[in-house]
C-alpha cells in the first residue's frame, strides 16, 4: 500500500484544534497524533498539548555546554597560566582562582550558548528542504494539519478535515 | 475604569504582515535623510582617524597623564547602550510582559550594533590598530599567554561572549519572521532570506523547539549582561586610582547601562514610529510603558551616586573627596552639573503622562538623557586622570578635535548600521505581534465572558493604536 501525506488548512486554531482532537478519538481508525503534524504562524502552545507529550531535549545540550564551557575554561586558563612557572611570579598564585572563575563564567556561557544554539538547529528540524506540502498561507494566518497515512485512509482523513470546515487539502505521495 | 490597550486587538493578521513588510520597502523620505546624515558623520570620523593614523596620538591630546579620554568613555558608552536589548527582550520576556513584542526586536538590534561600536574604541585608542589583535588572548612566539588577571583581559572575554550571545538571540528570535519576508518577497531578498531562514516552516516540533532555546537564551543573557558591565567598571575599580576604587560601580555601571539603553529605546521608537508609520505597533501605551521603565531605572541611578557621593564624603579619603570637590566645582563643574541635571532631574518629566505622550518632547528628553550618560561616562574617566594624587601632573584635557569627531562619528556609524538593518530586517517582530494580538484578544473574550456574570468588574477601550 502506498503512503501519502495529506495537508489540511484551517482558517483558525479552534477548527484545527478540533480535528486533531477527534484524531485522538480515534475518528479515523489507524491514525494516530503520532502521524500528525502541525504548522502554524504563531506558538501554541494549548493546540500543542493535543498532539500529546513531545519531549524538546535542547535544554540537556545546555547543560552539556556549560558544563564544557566551564571545565574548558579551567583546563585552557590553568593551562596557559602553568606557563607562567618560568617566570617569577613575586609571591602570587601561579593559577589564580579569582580570576580564573570571572573567565570561566563568561565561557560557560559563551559554550552554553553556541551548544544551545546548534542543538537547536538539528533537533528542530531546520535546515532540510522544505516539503511540497508547505504552504506560504501558514506564514500569514492560517494553521496546516499533516497527516501520514496509508492510502487507504485517504477518504476518512478527508472527511474529518471537512468536518472541521478545511479551506483547502493538498496531498503528496511519500516514496 | 479605562484602560488603554497596548495594541489594538482587531488588527488583522495579513495587515501585521503587510505593514511590516511594506516598511522595509517605503520608508517616508526622512530616513533617506537620516541615513545620509548617519554616512557623513562616518566620513568624519573616518578623516579624523586618517589624520591621527598619519600623524600619532599626539593629535588626539592622549598623553600622560590623559592616557584614557574621550575614547574609553564611548567604549563604556556603547557599552552600556548595548544593554536595552537584553533589558527589553530578555528580561520582560521572562517576566511574561507581553507589551514588549512590538518594539523588542529593534532593542535586541540596538544591542548587537552597540558592541561593534563599542569594539572600535579600544582599536582606535591602541592607537596602532594594526596591532588589534593584541587584545585577543593568544599566546606569544614566546610561549606566553596574556595576564589572566587584568581586567583588561577580562573585558576581550566578556564582550565578545556577549556579542556572540546577543548576535544569536537576534537571529533566532527572527528566524520565523525571516521565513515570511522569504514567503512574501522576491529578487535579493527572497535569496537571502530563503538562505537565512533555515528552512522554517512552523510546524509544532519548531516551535516547541523555538520556545525552550529562545527561553535559555534569554536566562543565558541577562547574567552575562550584568557580568559584561560589571567587567567593565572593574577596569576602573580594580585600580587603585581616586574616583575609580569604588566598591559600588558594578552596580553603577549597570544601572547607567539600563538606563543609557532604554533612553535610547525611547529615541528609535519614535524615529523608527514615524519612518516607518509604525503607529498601530508603537503606540502610546507601549511608549508610556517605556517611559515609566526608563524613570523607575533613573532613579536607582540617581540612588547609586547618591551612595557614591556618601560613601566618599563620610570615607574621608582625602584624595576621593578631593577629587569630588573639584568635579563639582572645579573645571569640570559645567559638565558634571549637565550630568546631574540630565541624569537626575530631566527624568522627571517622564513622570508626567501628558509629556509622555508628546513625541517631539520625549525625542528630545531622551536625546539629553543620553547626553547625560556620555557625560557620565567622560567624568568617570577625565576628572580622575585630571586631578590625581600628584597635584604636579594636574592637567584639564576637554579632548581635541580628533578625539571629538571620532566620538561623534560613532554615533553615526550606530545609526547607519542600525538603518541598514531595519531596511532589510523587519524591526517589527510580525509573529510576536500576532501572538499578542492573538492571546489578548482570546483573554479579553474571556473577561468579557466573566463580565456577564459580574457586572462591578472594569470595561476595556482600545485606543492604543491611534496616532499622536
Amino acid at each position: 500500500m502506498s503512503k501519502k501525506r495529506i495537508m489540511g488548512l484551517f482558517s483558525d486554531f479552534e477548527e484545527a484544534h478540533d480535528a486533531i482532537a477527534d484524531i485522538r478519538r480515534n475518528a479515523v481508525p489507524g491514525l494516530t497524533v503520532d502521524n500528525v503534524t502541525m504548522t502554524s504562524p504563531i506558538e501554541h502552545p494549548e493546540v500543542e498539548e493535543i498532539l500529546g507529550d513531545r519531549p524538546v531535549h535542547i535544554q540537556k545540550f545546555t547543560l552539556f555546554g556549560a558544563i564544557f564551557g566551564v571545565t574548558f575554561g579551567f583546563l585552557f586558563l590553568s593551562g596557559a597560566q602553568a606557563t607562567f612557572l618560568v617566570q617569577p611570579q613575586g609571591g602570587k598564585a601561579v593559577i589564580p582562582l579569582p580570576s580564573n572563575f570571572t573567565l570561566m563564567y563568561e565561557m560557560l556561557i559563551f559554550f552554553g550558548v553556541w551548544f544551545t544554539f546548534f542543538a537547536f538547529l538539528f533537533l528542530s528540524g531546520l535546515l532540510k528542504k522544505r516539503s511540497a506540502l508547505y504552504s506560504e498561507k501558514v506564514s500569514l494566518d492560517q494553521v496546516a494539519i499533516i497527516v501520514e497515512i496509508d492510502g487507504s485512509l485517504d477518504e476518512p482523513v478527508k472527511e474529518l478535515f471537512q468536518k472541521h470546515k478545511v479551506l483547502e487539502i493538498r496531498e503528496e505521495v511519500v516514496q | 475604569m479605562v484602560t488603554e490597550k497596548d495594541i489594538n486587538e482587531q488588527i488583522a493578521w495579513a495587515k501585521i504582515n503587510t505593514d511590516v513588510l511594506e516598511s522595509m520597502e517605503n520608508p517616508r523620505p526622512a530616513f533617506w535623510v537620516t541615513l545620509a546624515v548617519c554616512v557623513a558623520m562616518v566620513a568624519c570620523a573616518v578623516l579624523a582617524e586618517y589624520i591621527q593614523y598619519t600623524e600619532g596620538m599626539g593629535t588626539a591630546n592622549l598623553n600622560n597623564p590623559h592616557m584614557w579620554d574621550m575614547y574609553i568613555a564611548a567604549f563604556v558608552f556603547w557599552i552600556g547602550m548595548s544593554h536595552s536589548g537584553t533589558l527589553l527582550s530578555a528580561i520582560l520576556h521572562l517576566i511574561h510582559a507581553d507589551w514588549r513584542k512590538p518594539i523588542y526586536r529593534f532593542a535586541e538590534a540596538m544591542t548587537t550594533f552597540s558592541l561593534l561600536t563599542a569594539g572600535l574604541f579600544p582599536m582606535i585608542h591602541l592607537g596602532r590598530v594594526w596591532n588589534l589583535y593584541w587584545v585577543l588572548p593568544y599566546v606569544s612566539d614566546r610561549g606566553h599567554w596574556p595576564n589572566f588577571r587584568s581586567p583588561l583581559v577580562w573585558d576581550a572575554f566578556a564582550i565578545s561572549t556577549y556579542l556572540t550571545a546577543s548576535m544569536l538571540f537576534l537571529f533566532v528570535g527572527m528566524i520565523p519572521d525571516l521565513a515570511i519576508c522569504r514567503d512574501n518577497t522576491s529578487g535579493w531578498r527572497k535569496k537571502l532570506y530563503t538562505v537565512l531562514s533555515l528552512g522554517w516552516v512552523g510546524s509544532d516540533r519548531q516551535w516547541r523547539h523555538f520556545r525552550k532555546i529562545y527561553l535559555l537564551m534569554a536566562c543565558f543573557l541577562i547574567p552575562l549582561a550584568v557580568s559584561v558591565h560589571s567587567i567593565v567598571s572593574a577596569d576602573f575599580a580594580m585600580s587603585i586610582m581616586p574616583g575609580w576604587h569604588i566598591t559600588s560601580f558594578p552596580p553603577y555601571f549597570v544601572a547607567g547601562a539600563l538606563y543609557s539603553g532604554c533612553a535610547a529605546i525611547i529615541t528609535l521608537f519614535i524615529l523608527l514610529r514615524y519612518f516607518f508609520r509604525f503607529e498601530d505597533y508603537m503606540t502610546l501605551a507601549i511608549m508610556e510603558k517605556t517611559c515609566k521603565l526608563t524613570f523607575a531605572i533613573a532613579m536607582v541611578w540617581t540612588y547609586l551616586n547618591l551612595i557614591e557621593f556618601a560613601s566618599i564624603w563620610y570615607g574621608h579619603d582625602m584624595y576621593n573627596k578631593e577629587l569630588l570637590i573639584a568635579k563639582a566645582t572645579g573645571p569640570y563643574a559645567p559638565i558634571f552639573w549637565t550630568m546631574i541635571f540630565c541624569g537626575s532631574v530631566l527624568p522627571f518629566t517622564l513622570a508626567f503622562q501628558k509629556l509622555r505622550r508628546h513625541m517631539p518632547t520625549m525625542f528630545v528628553v531622551s536625546l539629553f538623557l543620553n547626553l547625560g550618560m556620555f557625560f557620565e561616562r567622560w567624568m568617570i574617566v577625565a576628572p580622575t586622570l585630571s586631578m590625581s594624587q600628584e597635584p604636579h601632573q594636574w592637567d584639564v584635557m576637554y579632548g581635541s578635535i580628533i578625539e571629538w569627531a571620532i566620538v561623534f562619528g560613532s554615533f553615526g556609524w550606530f545609526g547607519m548600521l542600525f538603518l541598514i538593518f531595519v531596511k532589510v530586517f523587519p524591526s517589527v517582530s510580525m509573529y510576536e505581534v500576532k501572538e499578542m494580538v492573538f492571546h489578548r484578544k482570546r483573554s479579553a473574550g474571556e473577561e468579557d465572558l466573566a463580565r456577564m456574570t459580574d457586572h462591578s468588574k472594569p470595561v476595556t477601550q482600545t485606543t492604543g493604536g491611534e496616532g499622536a
